[in-house]
């Protein structure tokens, strides 16, 4: 049985889907009985899907203004 | 340019590094620029421009250097954009030209770091009394309230602190999770990106041993839990 310090050394290669089957199967076992690694896996994806969907910084118009002209003389 | 974005949603279940080749919307996308199409250059400035900034930023000194590295990173764009072979995805052929302008204009200024010598991830060490000894955790995570990326997002604070986030994670840090996680790179695209190896990208994003410290990923979810 992996414990939950192992877990935390393998969650990156969970989320990447670079465990192979049989590390996989021992995480999700721990995962099927350990509530605190389920937290820990959903928080950590929560928040990398999050930082994948921030909405664009506004850009100041006058750097936009500047790269438009660049488009326009392209 | 909403399509890129939800280009992106698919890494969770990622497999590894495989070079990802341009999607038809990246291929759509090149044709419309260079067809002079005003408004599908200012939807991908829109959506990339701050984030050429920041990677920018990983190796130049201050803001304005990084501003005027994205810009002519747009210059660059345009200039190679005929030659785009689509054999990575648009927005890894962008960064990559971004991270050649910044390598070379750090190096002009004589602040020469190649993005490999920047060290790995300076957090402390992991701190022993989050385990017990028998490996469980001492001190577990405490349930988050958020149970979905939306549910963080609509509060404008927490954008704004996810966005400080970024910006106070170290440099080497910073890059790798801007590349994966903010813009979706798959780890072989973001390796060429910064140049460094894809042993290297996984120590950068997670950690090398039980005992070092942190990667970047544990580094971002803790602080973005406090968002
Ligand atoms: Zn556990």
């Amino acid at each position: 049985m992996l414990t939950c310090r192992q877990m935390t050394e393998l969650v990156t290669d969970y989320l990447e889907g670079r465990l192979s089957w049989k590390d996989r199967f021992r995480f999700q076992l721990h995962l099927g009985t350990c509530r605190h690694c389920r937290e820990y896996v959903r928080e950590m994806k929560v928040a990398v899907r999050a930082l994948g969907r921030l909405p664009p910084v506004e850009i100041p118009p006058a750097t936009m203004d500047a790269l438009m002209e660049r488009f326009r003389s392209w | 340019m909403r399509f890129l974005r939800r280009a992106t949603s698919a890494r969770d279940q990622g497999t590894a590094a495989q070079q990802r080749a341009a999607s038809h919307q990246d291929r759509a996308l090149v044709v419309r620029l260079l067809a002079r199409d005003e408004a599908a250059f200012v939807s991908l400035v829109r959506t990339e421009h701050e984030s050429l900034v920041r990677l920018a930023l990983v190796f130049v000194r201050n803001r304005a250097t990084a501003e005027e590295v994205a810009q002519d990173t747009w210059s660059g764009v345009l200039a190679g954009l005929a030659g785009f072979e689509g054999r990575s995805s648009l927005r890894a052929w962008i960064f990559q030209i971004c991270s050649n302008h910044a390598m070379r204009r750090s190096a002009r200024e004589a602040r020469s770091t190649p993005f490999s010598a920047l060290g790995g991830p300076d957090e402390p060490a992991v701190d022993a009394g989050r385990f017990e000894a028998d490996g469980h955790w001492a001190h577990p995570p405490h349930a988050w309230r958020a149970d979905t990326p939306e549910q963080i997002l609509e509060r404008a604070e927490a954008v704004a602190c996810i966005g400080r986030v970024l910006d106070e994670l170290p440099p080497a840090q910073r890059a790798v999770v801007l590349l994966r996680d903010v813009e979706g790179l798959d780890a072989a695209e973001a390796c060429s990106v910064l140049q460094v190896s894809e042993a290297n990208q996984r120590v950068l994003l997670h950690r090398g041993t039980l005992e070092g410290p942190p990667g970047a990923r544990e580094a971002s979810w803790r602080r973005v839990k406090r968002c």
